[in-house]
């Protein structure tokens, strides 16, 4: 009997890496639709090496997972219903239009480039595939960073939707900074800094703080995420236990 | 050679390139450019024609007949556009891939191609036309593209099939060109080439893991190779009695083989790798000619080829309207991106 | 509407330490940063560079292919800045 879900009994150190090995599938994921769409051809080609090294850092990451639980990479990611996802809501989210995703990959680089970091001196488990990841957030920061500057301080257009992405996506960024089992912590104020200076740069304003949104880590996500999930893994749910 | 290349770009500082243009216009309007008698008729036409005999290269700000730039510019622009198009088609499975390495694999490989259209752009570029003006034309529906991508991809083989099928029948076509006569063409060509070895061999090594997988997955894979062996057949363009084009791309070693022996080259090469599946060829006809050591085929379907050139592939409407959203919805990116440019000039000029 | 032009910048690659940078390709990018950036993720997605250079095409002067006789030819008959020019007995050795 092949079973076509699975569920993982993710606490302690399970919880942790499947938190970051789904954040950086599912935005890999939503960056991977703008293959082929995108504003500019070199843009093009720019958010795919971005989407290819949050899938590397996905499968790094489940690699580890699968040693703690017993699964491969691809049952983690085909064969887990959203509620057994642990990624941040924010990074569910549609892409939007490209004001939307340059912010959101900024908001979340600003925060997962410091992290990446602190890990990797951290003598956490996870340090050499946050070392790896270090050097390239630190380029997903700087593309982001350098593209919201211009949105932001280009035209009325560009400096509306630029505004209009960050009240948006401003409610699901406190998220990221909910503690996870044996972690490091990234200050707030340390994020604060740098989205400061990049949104003063880009002639933007921080919105203004309010309510913020919770529940991926536990599972409780947002209509968004089974859509994807049920195009992510579609064949694999299809031809349970077949090889690809 | 660089500064050749870049003195065709559009610039006030290459003052001597305009009259030449203008003049090498004038020339050609009296020539009927197909030919190949008229283009060798000038003493210039005549060093240029014994430069490509003696395989010299020729370089953008070279003399060069004006149905030579023409030629290529179209030929260049078409190919590059098949590879924007040719995006479509396989980035339509990327979300759905099935496994982790598959979609690493695919979006590269999609990737790939982008920068493939964009290493031909630059090339066509350097003839005096804009990337800009050559996609406006794709998005008019003024301009062609490989006709293969009108067909959709239907499951997840298709990808398997693209690669294997479509990519071994563009390599066959592409290495030649490495040896064009047109040195920045010749150039992408050979980037275009090294980056693209990989894409056969993931196309196959999908084939090969559905035809060892289930039985629905092997019936997969025969379903496309049903489908895409006879449109990749036509890619190789018209019987070689019909191709408008060949004799003058002949002549000046802009082509190096002829489409049916292209073609030839191409079944010769497939037709044992897809018995090697253990998948069938949708070709009553196809046998090996033990004498000529080469696999007959049965009769192509031209009528099919034209309607799909002319416009009717199945998803004709879909890739361009794809291509027009992407370009329309980008159009408020571009001039942000444009305006904070020229912000930021100005401020530095102030300072 | 035809679409504006936006600047094309030519790319060159320092493809090992030791080595000159190589002109690879062009980019188009509305400004300097961007179009570093666009070389990176065109140019060297399978570890090809160390170090990359973008120029404006625009700032690139050539020589004109209408010199070419007067540029390149004169240097032609300066054989006697070739090595072979001389004669060197084999007994000598290399040199």
């Amino acid at each position: 009997m092949v079973t076509t879900s699975i569920t993982v009994d993710d606490t302690g150190f399970l919880r942790l890496v499947l938190a970051r090995a789904d954040d950086a599938l599912v935005l890999g994921h939503r960056l991977s639709e703008w293959c082929g769409h995108a504003p500019i051809l070199e843009e093009d080609l720019s958010l795919a090496n971005i989407a290819l090294d949050l899938i590397g850092q996905a499968r790094s990451l489940y690699a580890l997972a699968g040693a703690a639980s017993g699964h491969d990479e691809d049952q983690l990611a085909y064969l887990r219903d959203d509620r057994q996802y642990r990624n941040l809501l924010m990074l569910e989210q549609p892409n939007g239009d490209f004001a939307c995703t340059i912010a959101r990959l900024f908001l979340y680089s600003a925060y997962i480039d410091p992290y990446w970091r602190m890990l990797a001196t951290s003598g956490s488990e996870l340090a050499p595939v946050a070392a790896k990841a270090a050097k390239e957030s630190a380029y997903h920061l700087r593309h982001s960073a350098e593209w919201l500057i211009r949105l932001g301080d280009g035209t009325a257009e560009s400096h509306r939707r630029a505004q209009d992405a960050l009240e948006r996506l401003f409610p699901w960024t406190g998220e990221m900074f909910e503690p996870l089992p044996d972690d490091v912590a990234v200050p707030v104020a340390v994020w604060d800094a740098q989205v400061d200076a990049v949104l003063a740069e880009a002639t933007l304003a921080r919105p203004a703080p309010k309510w913020q949104q919770t529940g991926g880590r536990a599972g409780r996500h947002s209509e968004h995420l089974g859509h994807l999930l049920a195009e992510m893994q579609h064949l694999q749910r299809a031809f349970p236990g077949a090889t690809w | 050679m660089l500064h050749q290349e870049l003195a065709r770009r559009r610039d006030p500082m290459w003052r001597w390139e305009r009259p030449l243009l203008r003049e090498i216009s004038m020339y050609a309007q009296g020539l009927n450019q197909s030919d190949p008698a008229a283009v060798t008729a000038s003493p210039e036409a005549a060093r240029f024609q014994a430069r490509i005999d003696a395989e010299d290269k020729i370089e953008p700000n070279d003399w060069m007949p004006e149905a030579y730039r023409r030629t290529l510019i179209r030929q260049i622009s078409q190919h590059a556009h098949s590879e924007i198009i040719g995006m479509l088609p396989e980035g339509n499975w990327i979300t759905r891939a099935p496994s982790l390495r598959r979609k690493a694999a695919l979006l590269a490989k999609v990737q790939d191609e982008g920068g493939h259209g964009l290493y031909l752009y630059a090339a066509a570029e350097t003839l005096g036309v804009t990337r800009e003006d050559l996609v406006d034309q794709l998005l008019a529906g003024k301009a062609k593209y490989s006709s293969i991508f009108n067909y959709p991809t239907l499951t997840w083989a298709d990808i398997g099939a693209i690669g294997w099928l479509v990519d071994g029948a563009a390599i066959m076509n592409q290495i030649p060109l490495c040896r064009c006569s047109f040195g920045p063409y010749a150039r992408a060509m050979i980037r275009v080439c090294k980056e693209e070895s990989f894409h056969q061999r993931q196309g196959y090594e999908i084939m090969l893991t559905l035809c060892r997988g289930t039985a629905e997955q092997k019936a997969m894979a025969q379903d496309a190779l049903d489908r895409w062996w006879w449109p990749c057949l036509m890619m190789f363009g018209p019987p070689d009695a019909a191709s408008q084009h060949s004799d003058t791309s002949m002549m000046w070693k802009i082509k190096r083989f002829t489409n049916d022996g292209l073609r030839q080259k191409f079944i010769d090469a497939t037709v044992p790798q897809g018995h090697y599946l253990g998948l069938s060829f949708p070709d009553p006809a196809l046998r090996l000619n033990p004498e000529s050591g080469h696999w007959e085929h049965g009769p192509i379907d031209w009528e099919e080829f034209r309607r799909v050139v002319a416009g009717g592939g199945f998803c004709a409407a879909d890739r361009l309207d794809a291509r027009r959203r992407a370009h329309d919805e980008g159009t408020w990116v571009r001039e942000a991106a444009a305006a904070f440019a020229a912000k930021r000039t100005a401020r530095k000029e102030a300072a | 509407m035809s679409t504006p032009a936006t600047p094309i910048w030519e790319v060159f690659i320092r493809s090992r330490s030791g080595l000159a940078h190589r002109h690879v390709g062009s980019v188009h990018a509305a400004d300097a940063t961007l179009a570093l950036q666009a070389a990176r993720d065109v140019y060297t997605r399978r570890g090809e560079g160390l170090s990359l250079w973008v120029v404006p095409s625009s700032a690139i002067v050539a020589s004109d292919p209408a010199d070419k006789e007067m540029m390149f030819e004169p240097t032609g008959s300066k054989i006697y800045r070739h090595p072979t020019f001389y004669e060197v007995p084999d007994e000598v050795g290399h040199m």
